[in-house]
């Protein structure tokens, strides 16, 4: 089963070193699947179609009060091992959450 | 530059050949990096880890958004132009839903 | 002597700023850096020109040693080298910097670039005036009314934007280009109105912001002159900035159009912007800011043809509908058919969500009331507008107005 990671730590959790190990464990466990880090959300840019009018504007299209900083898929066999590598992403850490949600299957 | 183009509030009215020609389209021309799509929120949970070392599970999402995260794609362009041409074509895009792009962190 | 030169090579920044800027962000893809090397070649000039005299290609000198700083800087740091994937960096430094002695003319792309849609819409005059026209930050900052700091804050941000999200100077293709060259005539045009409208301060008209916006228009009809709408723009605004001495009375008032003095128009400004109306209204359907350039040439004639500007304002109404377009056409009706007419379009209006807070609605309804000889709802309706309005010739205008109905 696939899990997407979701990562909201507002850029505060977590040295760059606990990142490094927590990726590294990861890709040793053999659960990775990708991640990303995004850079800063004033670097957004959000598009919709309206009809056939295409809509550009600065920013993200939602005020949310936390922002999406990153994100890993992981590859594990349930929820618990989910949820286990989520506590141990330093995202979930120091105020910061980790979102999980399952991928969907075609 | 890598983009992700997160979906947000994908209209039902997009069929599955919309997403299977988008997805198609984006490696044909060859700027496909990665995507998943996901399950519906309502199977969501949010972990958090305590300053004192507990994990703090709770159900549903975290950020109280007005829509929710459907997706994403990730693909490999010049510039921030051709990101909104792909988002702009990406059926999530249509019907009031919306594509939020935002750059990628690239490591040195 | 000195001050001669001065004089001159203030003239020629003016000139060169924006297209040396324009040519090194073209050279080097990096905003930053063309910035940091443009300032560099004229702090240069500053010091050597005086001493040995201008130049005989002003502009080349000044690219020749903005690229060579921007080479230097380069080469003391390579990662932001490598960052910029500069191949040719030696090459480029022997090469010729300039063909013929004449700055290739790459503004176009920074037209599009400062009013990208990706940018915040509040953002993208004042980067227009900043990197185009070539004012400094605290000019652009006197020029929105805010403090430098923020203005600063402002552009560093929409810079960052830039350059991370990676905005490209490049023109928009032929299919583009019908939705994105609207976004830089109203770039334009929010400069311009922001010094012409003045909804502050003492002055009605910020003759230098406006005429900065001309400039900007004359530069964007050099570069597109087969674009009917930046036809349009440039036309309007000429033909709206010709009337700027005769708005203003001796004591510093608006002065409506009818009670203006026609000798203090600007004929040459109405003669190089009527054929321009022509131009922008000829090969294809009309455009809104060819309309209005229409609307605004016919103000320019004497008598005014009323029934033909509502007509225009149908026109205009059909391509951009807005209640402040309803309410402009509303008042030609009252010129054309009588106050009465008038009144009852701008009653349809009232309420109107987009018009709250506009003194303009209840200043015109004044106006309208007083023509009908209505003194007490006349006097009612200046006051409204009084509590609204922000510049002081307006205010001085319907205070007298109030007087003369007896409020």
């Amino acid at each position: 089963m696939k899990y997407m990671l979701l990562i909201y730590s507002g850029g505060a959790a977590g040295d760059f070193e606990a990142w490094m190990d927590y990726d590294k464990s990861v890709k040793e466990a053999g659960v990775y699947v990708s991640g990303e880090s995004l850079t800063d959300v004033a670097q957004a840019t959000t598009v919709r179609v309206d009809g056939t009018e295409r809509v550009v504007t600065d920013g993200p299209f939602a005020e949310a009060r936390e922002v999406l900083g990153g994100y890993y898929v992981l590859d594990v066999p349930d929820r618990e091992t989910a949820l286990d590598w989520a506590a141990r992403c330093p995202g979930s850490w120091e105020g910061g959450a980790v979102v999980l949600r399952e991928c969907e299957v075609f | 530059m890598k983009y992700m183009l997160l979906i947000h509030g994908a209209s039902e009215k997009c069929t599955t050949d919309d997403w299977v020609a988008y997805g198609r389209a984006l490696q044909d021309a060859g700027v496909y990096v990665g995507s998943a799509p996901l399950a519906d929120d309502s199977l969501t949970t949010t972990v958090r880890v305590s300053d004192g070392g507990e994990t703090v599970v709770t159900d549903g999402p975290f950020a109280e958004a007005h829509e929710v995260l459907g997706g994403y794609y990730i693909i490999d362009v010049p510039d921030l132009d051709a990101a909104s041409d792909w988002a702009a074509r990406c059926p999530g895009a249509r019907f009031g839903g919306r594509m939020v792009v935002r750059p990628i962190v690239e490591f040195p | 002597m000195t001050g001669d030169v001065n004089a001159s090579v203030e003239a020629i920044f003016r000139e060169e700023r924006g297209r040396l800027l324009a040519a090194l962000v073209r050279r080097f893809g990096d905003l930053d850096l063309a910035e940091e090397v443009t300032s560099e070649a004229i702090e240069a000039a500053l010091i050597r020109w005086p001493v040995d005299g201008v130049p005989a290609s002003p502009g080349a000198w000044l690219m020749t040693t903005a690229r060579r700083r921007a080479v230097d800087r380069l080469r003391r740091d390579q990662t932001y080298a490598a960052r910029l994937a500069l191949l040719q960096v030696e090459a480029d430094r022997a090469g010729p910097p300039v063909v013929d002695g004449v700055l290739p003319d790459e503004r176009l792309r920074l037209f599009f670039t400062c009013s990208h849609p990706a940018l915040p819409e509040a953002d993208r005059g004042a980067l227009t005036l900043r990197y185009l026209a070539g004012l400094t930050t605290a000019e652009v900052a006197r020029a929105y009314l805010v403090p430098v700091e923020t203005m600063a804050k402002r552009l560093v941000r929409a810079k960052k934007k830039i350059s991370g999200a990676r905005i490209p100077f490049r023109v928009p293709d032929v299919r583009e280009l019908p939705a994105r060259l609207p976004g830089v005539l109203r770039a334009i045009y929010s400069i311009f109105t922001e010094g012409y409208a003045a909804s502050a301060g003492p002055d009605l008209v910020r003759h230098d912001l406006a005429e900065e916006a001309l400039r900007l228009a004359r530069i964007l009809h050099r570069l597109l002159p087969g674009e009917r709408e930046v036809t349009g723009l440039l036309a309007l605004m000429l033909l709206t900035h010709a009337r700027r001495a005769a708005r203003t009375g001796p004591d510093g008032g608006l002065v409506l159009l009818e009670d203006q003095d026609r000798s203090l128009w600007d004929r040459a400004m109405i003669d190089e912007g009527e054929p321009l109306v022509v131009a922008a209204l000829t090969g294809g359907p009309p455009g809104p800011y060819g309309v209005q350039a229409a609307i605004a040439a016919l103000h320019d004639e004497e008598p005014t043809d009323w029934p033909q500007i509502v007509s225009l304002y149908d026109v205009l109404r059909s391509l951009t509908p807005s209640p402040v377009v309803d309410l402009n056409r509303a008042v030609a009706v009252a010129m054309r058919d009588g106050p009465e007419a008038g009144l009852a379009l701008l009653d349809d209006l009232a309420g109107e969500p987009r018009l709250r807070g506009l003194h303009v609605f209840p200043a015109a309804r004044g106006e309208l009331l007083r023509r009908l000889g209505r003194p007490a709802e006349a006097a009612h309706a200046f006051r409204e507008a009084l509590e609204l309005v922000g510049s002081e010739p307006e205010r001085r205008h319907l205070r007298a107005r109030l007087d003369e109905v007896g409020g």
